[in-house]
């Protein structure tokens, strides 16, 4: 399972303060703590920092390197920033956030994933819009594995995200991104599939609860990598259990030192 | 009979066949149509709006009851002139260029509709020039853009320098929201006003049309 480590975002009041102050010790103490607590990525978006992203994004980068050696998701709307991005990333194979098969974007996105040899995370969307059923989703992907491949890209580098909507405004969206999961699984298992987990909850009461559950639904699915909050004891548990119970946990080992690290102890 | 009470409450939860049969009922037996709307659909969406605010009511209950007061509207308003129709004032609202997000937006809208507001919803992935041609049309007193991107909500500065050049800058309030939007950037790109949820966005209406909630 592939925890990709989501608090170093500018939109969090914390970090947006700590990148305009330039607090790197904040940043660094944020980074390390989500490597502590499991995080095989860390996301590095600054994209509020619109008038000096690229400046930025090159401070982050440099800060969080400083201090843990974990591969970078670079996360960014602005190609500009994302080479920035990566032309400093120096641990392991960086992921790209995010491709999408909206021509524009592809085209400004796939060089950058060929000269840095990334991986890169995939949102099921083209220029047809936001995708509302699993088919929608499933038109986009195939097309997207079709290219992304013909490219060179290899399947393992690929991250499809079916684009998580909140089931409040649309009871089915839920459903919808689970369907979406089976079939890529079925018709490609050798990519991965990574989603963030909060969308789904908008506009709810109790969202902590919806998003858990639908990391264990979207895991059972076939879901192999989450954007998320490490430092969420709780969730991090579920993470550890949900994959112990669908076999992706040999003798059970990282549940058992999930239980050493205390994650279970307030159960 | 039904009591306005009894429309209000059928409007809070979400009853739409209830909320027009009681409608109806009260228009065969000749009660006003604006009545009707204020005491009646606007009442009951004014008490959603609160609970929304409490986190007492929820997104769904929200679009519930929405549906359910525009199922009245529909039957009261061919009895109405248009010029009788009541309203706080002209709200254009749109997702800016190159951003898909409807989602916020239509919530919004849905907001200020039921709290009086004639609303021109223009949809998603709206150009500047798309804006212009809505405020020349609709002659709206706000105009409220959407951008859940932080590439696209530059595209909200792109509009209010268009808005400037097109001399209709001064003819109309504007207003920003969405995920990455802050009351900063609102401030750096020259709106007059940010709203951080749809209540918010409400009140920020009736503030700027100079009317209390």
């Amino acid at each position: 399972m592939l925890i990709i480590g989501e608090l170093i975002n500018t939109s969090r009041k914390a970090i947006n303060e700590a990148v305009e102050n330039r607090d790197a010790e904040y940043i660094k103490k944020i980074a390390q703590e989500q490597v502590e607590a499991g995080a095989n990525y860390v996301d590095v978006n600054c994209g509020t920092m619109v008038f000096d992203e690229v400046e930025t994004m090159e401070w982050l980068v440099n800060t969080v390197q400083e201090v843990v050696e974990v591969p970078l998701c670079i996360d960014s709307p602005n190609p500009k920033a994302i080479e920035a991005g990566l032309a400093l990333a120096k641990y392991g194979q960086p992921l790209i956030n995010s491709i999408t098969g909206e021509s524009e974007r592809y085209n400004e996105i796939l060089p950058l994933v060929l000269k840095y040899k990334t991986k890169v995370v995939a949102l099921c969307m083209d220029d047809s819009g936001m995708p509302e059923t699993a088919e929608d989703r499933m038109q986009v992907a195939r097309n997207l594995h079709q290219k992304l491949t013909a490219a060179g890209v290899a399947e393992d580098d690929i991250y499809f995200d079916p684009l998580v909507k909140p089931v409040s405004t649309s009871d089915k969206a839920g459903l919808e991104v689970l369907d979406t999961v089976r079939l890529i699984t079925q018709e490609f298992p050798n990519v991965h599939k990574v989603c963030g987990l909060s969308n789904v909850s908008f506009g709810l009461p109790n969202r902590k609860i919806l998003n858990q559950l639908f990391m264990v639904q979207t895991m059972s699915m076939g879901m192999d990598s989450y954007i998320l909050n490490p430092l969420d004891a709780t969730m991090m548990g579920y993470v550890q259990a949900s994959a112990t119970l669908l076999g992706k946990d040999p003798y059970c080992m990282n549940y058992l030192n999930a239980h050493r690290k205390g994650l279970y102890d307030n159960k | 009979m039904s009591s306005f009470n009894d429309l209000a409450e059928s409007v809070i939860t979400g009853n739409f066949g209830k909320v027009k049969e009681i409608t109806q009922e009260m228009i065969d037996k000749g009660i006003g149509p604006l009545e009707i709307i204020n005491d009646g659909l606007i009442a009951g969406m004014n008490v959603v709006g609160v609970r929304f605010k409490a986190e007492d009511m929820f997104v769904p209950e929200v679009m519930m009851s929405a549906k359910a007061m525009a199922g009245g509207m529909e039957l009261v308003k061919p009895l109405i002139a248009d010029t009788d129709m009541p309203s706080v004032g002209t709200v254009v609202l749109g997702t800016v260029k190159g951003d898909l997000h409807d989602i916020g937006k239509s919530l919004v809208a849905m907001i200020l509709e039921s709290g009086g507001f004639k609303v021109v919803n223009l949809g998603t992935d709206i150009a500047p020039e798309g804006f212009v041609k809505a405020i020349r049309e609709h002659k709206p007193q706000i105009v409220g853009m959407s951008a859940l991107l932080t590439t696209t909500m530059l595209n909200m500065k792109a509009t209010i320098e268009l808005l400037k050049e097109e001399g209709l800058r001064d003819q109309v309030k504007v207003i920003v929201g969405g995920a990455p939007v802050s009351q900063s950037f609102a401030d750096e790109i020259g709106a007059d006003g940010y709203g951080s949820d749809a209540m918010v966005a409400k009140d920020l209406c009736f503030k700027l049309v100079g009317k209390a909630s």
